[in-house]
């Protein structure tokens, strides 16, 4: 296997629980950051709406996957971003987001970093691959 | 950058999402029902419209035929898919599911 | 080039599979490399032999099997295909079960990848 740190981007567009798109794109995450890559997170457009406070799945019958969200920091998966505009355009607010980890010193609630638009651009045309749902 | 999206601009907001991050340079591929957007006359033809004045737009030829689309708005390219193996070794690409 | 592509979704319902399937071609008349096809999500039924389309269709699984024989690594997602019911027994040749880390190798070794879904 080889190991050379390219940049791997996965971006999550689509909306939780009405497919598994989300739960499967978790799964990616979870495997590739054991992996010798520098792997950064995208959420947007609907994506944003796996980040919306409050979700319980149980009432469906599905597992769910609140509980892989919140560790992403643990798993090593620490490069992840959200767009500004589509949590605007979903009335979302920047700090009700659900948390992916807490700072192993502080114990601070870790949140998944806000981006313009034009920052996620510059960072998608210098990706090596992206990995998209 | 390389842009795909496969949706029809009638369906869902793909296009407009990737045209609103999107880089002026930047390239859009319609595939698959995407290329419905290149369609002149419609409801949606501005998207794309707007969309030449700071991207190159390319549809794909045999999705374009499929769909019996041949009126297009006028500085949309039509891409074989060879053409888009070219796109593909010149940009990084993102589709936009 | 050398290039990798990711499918995401089944065969018939969604033209992904066709698009990556076309891509390939035409990659392969150009000359470039295929370092390998990862099927996840509903991608994995791509490759159920079980598949038996009308004659004058296209056999999506069959097509993919002959890709594989030309020697293209084509991985299907173990835990993807555990979902599914997507096990060996029902794969068609030259298409094998392993994990996300492929898909990682698959990137790594490729100089793009390319991502057919819905």
């Amino acid at each position: 296997m080889a190991a050379t740190g390219k940049k791997v981007m996965v971006t999550v567009r689509k909306a939780p629980h009405g497919s598994i798109y989300v739960q499967e794109s978790i799964e990616v995450m979870f495997i590739f950051a054991t992996y010798d890559m520098e792997l950064s997170v995208v959420f947007l457009d609907d994506g944003v709406l796996a980040l919306h406070p409050g979700q319980d799945t149980k009432g469906l019958g599905i597992k769910g996957f609140m509980a892989s969200l919140g560790a992403l920091v643990d798993w090593e998966v620490t490069k992840v971003y959200v767009d500004r505009q589509s949590l605007k355009d979903r009335n979302i607010s920047e700090d009700a987001i659900i948390t992916i980890g807490r700072d192993e010193e502080t114990d601070a609630p870790i949140r998944p970093r806000v981006l313009d638009s034009a920052e996620i651009a510059a960072m998608m045309a210098a990706q090596h691959s992206i990995v998209s749902f | 950058m390389l842009h795909t999206v496969n949706k029809s601009p009638f369906q869902n907001s793909s296009l407009e999402n990737c045209l609103r991050v999107a880089q002026p340079g930047d390239v859009i591929l319609l595939l698959e029902d995407g290329v419905y957007a290149a369609s002149a006359g419609t409801a949606k033809s501005s998207l794309i419209e707007q969309a030449v004045k700071r991207h190159t737009v390319y549809a794909i030829d045999a999705d374009l035929k499929a769909r019996g689309l041949a009126n297009l708005v006028k500085e949309v390219r039509v891409a074989s898919y060879g053409d888009f193996v070219d796109l593909v070794e010149q940009h990084p690409v993102h589709a936009w599911l | 080039m050398k290039l990798s592509v990711l499918v995401l979704e089944g065969p018939y319902n969604h033209e992904a599979s066709d698009s990556a399937y076309n891509f390939i071609q035409a990659a392969l008349a150009k000359g470039h490399t295929i370092r390998g096809i990862f099927f996840y999500d509903d991608g994995v039924y791509n490759a159920t032999r079980l598949m038996d389309p009308p004659q004058d269709d296209r056999h999506i699984s069959k097509r993919w099997s002959e890709l594989g024989a030309t020697g293209i690594d084509m991985i299907v997602c173990v835990a993807a295909a555990k979902r599914r019911g997507i096990t060996n027994e029902v794969l068609v040749p030259n298409i094998r079960i392993s994990g996300l880390g492929q898909l990682a190798s698959l990137i790594d070794e490729a100089d793009r990848l390319v991502t057919f879904g819905d």
